[in-house]
């Protein structure tokens, strides 16, 4: 572990705490253009945040310290991952602390955080946001778990730099029978998980229909800045993680020069913009599923991820 | 005035003594619970890092005479149910004193916990049956403390034909085994495994899961768990649950991993799917239940399977020639034993306390205890995180590290470890996911919000001795979360004194890295919180940019839709939390719902009212019991009809039997 990957690792925290709501407001931009609006530009999520952030700190009545710290975790345990994740250079310091594993039990540390406050505030919005927000979780789990472990079998370890670095020698694994299916299902738990189109609406306001909004619907000013800020780096850290492990192009190695870092920063920016894009793009053309509909798009994801598991048993033998 | 006076102050009078004597009752029955484990977890530990102890008493047992021996696989299951007893023991002094124990469970607590010390410390045949037999009358018994209510009783027999039924199994699979070894110590029958047939190993192995899987809860003789743990005073629901069902898990690695062990592929096999099918099934039911000490019951269920589950791995791995591989299996399944009986111990205390405090289970009545019981709800919380299996949390590091066995497993072309190791990956992963929506379920529902009874708003947080009981166990969940190479070492001797199942174990290495041989991954859980830690910090220092141009904060009423208040009422209750599960796993739930709508008499378009009931059984009770219970007594309704009451009958039945005898014997 040299001083540069270190830098690269607490850059990347930075470059997450600044750059998410960019990657978020983009993604409005691209929505709002595709559907004939003007839009409110790129910067509109960070004027959000800075608005809110000033206003006054305002508490409801009857919650508890629960409701008051779950922002905190969640926003924590996100800069966390981005931390650990390879997303400038391989081999972060925090590299060997958590494995992929270990980032996906923070992810959903963070979920719990906030399901929590939901319930803490003791409304039918705060219960039915929670209970709806815990049991997509629940289901979505199962599938990043078997989506982690179809990536692990090459490489033959969970730890994030040790896939990566297995993509990068070995480039044709990509395209994979059970690289591509763990793909597919990667990406629709990561919708899920981040509360997209078609499992959930962001920007609804219809709170019968909410599920991550019905569940902080009782933050307000500097708390609300946080809970949306740690949602858009959530997002922004989940595209970054899902464009290294597939591909891993451009990313400083180990041992980095600042020019291979700095090549790093512009690769994951340039990916990630894609990966935003496209999806924005494509939430214009879906509408929100039925509740009840959303377990049967994460049984299937699942099944992916476990014909994924199995093409690469049974196809890919590792080579060693 | 003075008729009025005079009774009340003669109740004070008797009222004086009789507190005292409780009072010291309790704390005795407390002490000898604590001084016992205290003992149970010196012998244990010192068990572990020595050689094996041997201690025999001829005269105590005629013919067969006592025998212990004291090796590290015993130790460890020693060591644990002594560390449960110790928190429990301190707790029982105030929660016998709260909850007006009689006399008579007091008495037996300390037994039933020297039951469970002598169990993994039996050497042979009786002394095991013995151990095992004190074991389970003990916990009968408490499970009968409160006896005055029917639900108790009707427990109280289930467990009592259960427990019994998977004893019979037990007795006659040890009873195959010594008879085919010769000999009654378990010494003597490890040395005769291998010349025995292959239809009585087979034999040996079925009886033996299905006795002691029955005492971990396994499907599908868990039934009895989710009926006596709830009913159970709540310091003996801890110990049943946290060690006794322990006792089962230590019967299947003596008899099927040790002693009988390296078996065959299918006795792995069937292991893991006995395991995962009771891991998701345990989960699905927790998931759902509204009644808390059913819920965390459910989840012992759950936490037996993934315990299972591992030994199951550990099994086929060494009968597949990965042993170490296996190594890492075993490690995940001993350190998760460990861990669940810490959060366990700890959910089940706090569950007590909460009991204690509003005489309510049922967490549709429960909510705002965590203003009124503070101490008991940051208590609650750590065993739920731990029972969640989150990172911070301490059923973490075994599940990962049961993980890394499962996805680490070589596939070179063995067709049956690449469908049974993804499958297994699903099936645990669906139950920590699962897991984690019914912890935050008992937790959310129960201890935040607001109360939704009256019991629940008039909750007082408990006394000292509880608190310091539930303190205890909330450590230990501290260590297995943040700092597991504390029982490393423990863990390693055991798992040496365990060479049937495991191979290299100087390669497994829980330090402050979590290292595991052959694996190119690793866990560090103390580095982990701290960096976390540094993550809430920093998240926290950005929410405070612009804090000066603030307003001073404010408290105002929640958002009511524009209505005038919101009642307690309007909250979401633990049934509406869980029904979207419920609704998604309908197939295997069967929930029996009802809908009765009355109409006006005038028209049937206009709606009086709706009556909705849903009620959520056992499926595998339903489907797999009421034959078999319909079945017996049908059976008993027609042995009935021999025995009339009629003397003159039943010495003709004495004759034709002596005459039977007679015919056989000539």
């Amino acid at each position: 572990m040299s001083a540069l990957s270190i830098v690269a690792a607490v850059l990347q925290v930075v470059v997450v705490l600044v750059g998410a709501p960019f990657v978020v407001g983009g993604m409005r931009q691209v929505r709002a253009r595709l559907e004939g609006r003007a839009g409110g530009g790129v910067g509109q999520p960070w004027r959000d945040l800075r608005k809110q952030l000033r206003k006054q700190q305002v508490t409801p009545r009857g919650t508890t310290l629960v409701f008051a710290v779950a922002p905190a975790i969640a926003a924590g345990t996100t800069l966390l991952i981005a931390a650990i994740l390879p997303i400038f250079a391989l081999g972060s310091p925090l590299d060997s602390v958590a494995d992929l594993f270990g980032v996906v039990g923070l992810l959903f540390l963070g979920t719990v955080a906030l399901t929590l406050a939901g319930l803490d505030t003791g409304t039918a919005f705060g219960g039915m946001g929670s209970s709806r927000e815990i049991t997509i979780a629940a289901l979505v789990e199962p599938t990043i778990l078997l989506a982690v472990f179809a990536l692990s079998i090459p490489g033959q370890s969970a730890n994030l730099s040790a896939i990566v670095s297995a993509t990068l020698d070995n480039p044709g694994q990509v395209f994979s029978l059970g690289s591509v299916l763990a793909f597919v299902a990667l990406v629709i738990v990561i919708i899920a998980e981040t509360g997209r189109l078609p499992v959930d609406n962001p920007s609804t306001h219809l709170e019968l229909t909410m599920i991550h909004e019905a569940m902080v619907l009782e933050y307000a000013g500097p708390k609300l800045a946080l809970v949306e800020w740690a949602s858009g780096m959530r997002l922004t850290v989940l595209l970054a993680l899902l464009a290294n492990l597939f591909l891993p192009w451009g990313i400083a190695g180990a041992d980095p020069s600042l020019l291979a870092v700095l090549i790093g920063v512009v690769a994951i920016a340039v990916k990630v913009s894609v990966l935003a894009g496209l999806l924005a793009a494509g939430e214009v053309f879906i509408a929100k599923l039925r509740y009840f509909r959303v377990p049967e798009l994460l049984s299937g994801s699942f099944l992916l991820a476990l014909l994924a598991v199995t093409a690469s048993y049974f196809l890919a033998t590792p080579t060693r | 005035m003075t008729t009025t006076v005079l009774p009340a102050a003669a109740a004070e009078l008797g009222e004086g003594p009789r507190t005292a004597r409780l009072a010291r009752e309790a704390i005795a029955s407390g002490l000898a619970t604590t001084l016992l484990g205290a003992l149970g977890l010196v012998l244990g530990v010192v068990a572990i890092f020595g050689p094996t102890r041997h201690l025999r008493i001829d005269w105590l047992l005629p013919l067969a005479g006592v025998r212990f021996d004291v090796d590290p696989l015993g130790g460890l299951f020693i060591a644990v149910t002594g560390a449960v007893a110790v928190a429990v023991g301190i707790y029982t002094v105030g929660y016998a004193q709260r909850e007006h124990w009689a006399r008579f469970p007091m008495v037996v607590l300390p037994l039933f916990v020297a039951g469970m010390l002598l169990v993994p410390a039996a050497g042979s045949v009786p002394t095991f049956l013995l151990a095992w037999e004190l074991m389970a009358a003990a916990s009968l018994v408490l499970v009968l403390s409160e006896h005055n209510r029917g639900a108790v009783r009707f427990a109280g027999v289930f467990y009592a034909v259960m427990t019994q039924l998977g004893f019979v199994m037990i007795l006659l699979a040890l009873v195959l085994l010594s008879a085919a070894a010769g000999g009654d110590a378990f010494t003597t029958i490890a040395a005769h495994a291998d010349d025995m047939s292959a239809g009585t190993r087979t034999a040996v192995f079925v009886l033996t899961v299905l006795g002691f899987g029955s005492k971990a809860g396994l499907l599908p003789l868990h039934a009895w768990l989710p009926k006596a743990h709830p009913e159970a005073p709540s310091p003996v629901s801890a110990l049943m649950s946290a060690a006794m069902v322990n006792m089962g898990i230590y019967g299947i690695i003596r008899i099927d991993l040790q002693i009988l062990g390296p078996g065959p592929q299918w006795w792995g096999l069937t292991l893991m799917i006995l395991g995962a099918v009771s891991a998701v099934f345990g989960v699905l039911q927790a998931t759902v239940a509204t009644d808390l000490k059913r819920l965390l019951a459910y989840s012992t269920t759950e936490n037996m399977g993934l315990v299972t589950l591992a030994l199951g791995t550990a099994s086929l791995l060494s009968a597949s020639g990965a042993p170490d591989v296996a190594a890492i299996a075993m490690t995940a399944a001993l350190l998760h034993v460990l861990a669940h009986a810490a959060f366990k111990t700890l959910a089940f205390l706090a569950a007590g306390s909460v009991l204690a405090a509003t005489g309510l289970r049922d967490l549709d009545k429960l909510g705002g205890l965590a203003r009124r019981m503070p101490v008991t709800t940051v208590m609650f919380g750590i065993g739920a995180l731990g029972a969640s299996g989150l990172p911070m949390g301490a059923g973490f590091v075994s599940e990962w590290i049961l993980f890394q066995s499962l996805i680490h497993s070589p596939p070179d072309g063995n067709t049956l470890l690449a469908l049974a190791m993804p499958l297994s990956v699903g099936a645990v992963a669906l139950t920590t996911g699962l897991g984690i929506a019914s912890m935050v379920k008992a937790f959310g529902v129960g201890f935040l919000a607001r109360p939704r009874s009256v019991a629940a708003e008039d909750a007082r947080e408990s006394p000292m001795s509880m608190l310091t009981g539930m303190g205890l166990a909330a450590a230990a969940c501290a260590v297995f979360a943040f700092w597991p190479a504390l029982v490393a070492p423990a863990l390693r001797g055991v798992l040496d004194a365990l060479p049937e199942v495991g191979g290299d174990t100087a390669g497994v290495q829980l330090a402050t890295f979590l290292r595991l041989p052959g694996i190119d991954g690793s866990l560090s859980p103390a580095l982990l919180a701290v960096a976390l830690a540094a993550g809430v910090l920093l998240a926290f220092a950005a929410s405070r940019w612009g804090a000066r141009h603030r307003p001073a904060p404010v408290e105002v009423p929640l958002w009511a839709c524009g209505a005038e208040t919101l009642s307690p009422r309007m909250q979401y209750t633990a049934t509406s939390f869980a029904e979207p599960l419920q609704r998604v796993f309908d197939n295997v739930l069967r929930p029996d719902t009802d809908v009765e709508v009355t109409h006006f008499a005038e028209s049937q378009y206009l709606v009086e009212k709706v009556t909705f009931t849903t009620r959520l059984a056992d499926p595998v009770e339903q489907r797999l019991y009421t034959p078999v219970v319909g079945a017996v007594i049908a059976l008993a309704q027609t042995v009935r009809r021999a025995h009339n009451g009629s003397v003159h009958l039943y010495l003709l039945y004495g004759a034709i039997g002596l005459l039977v005898v007679l015919l056989v014997a000539q």
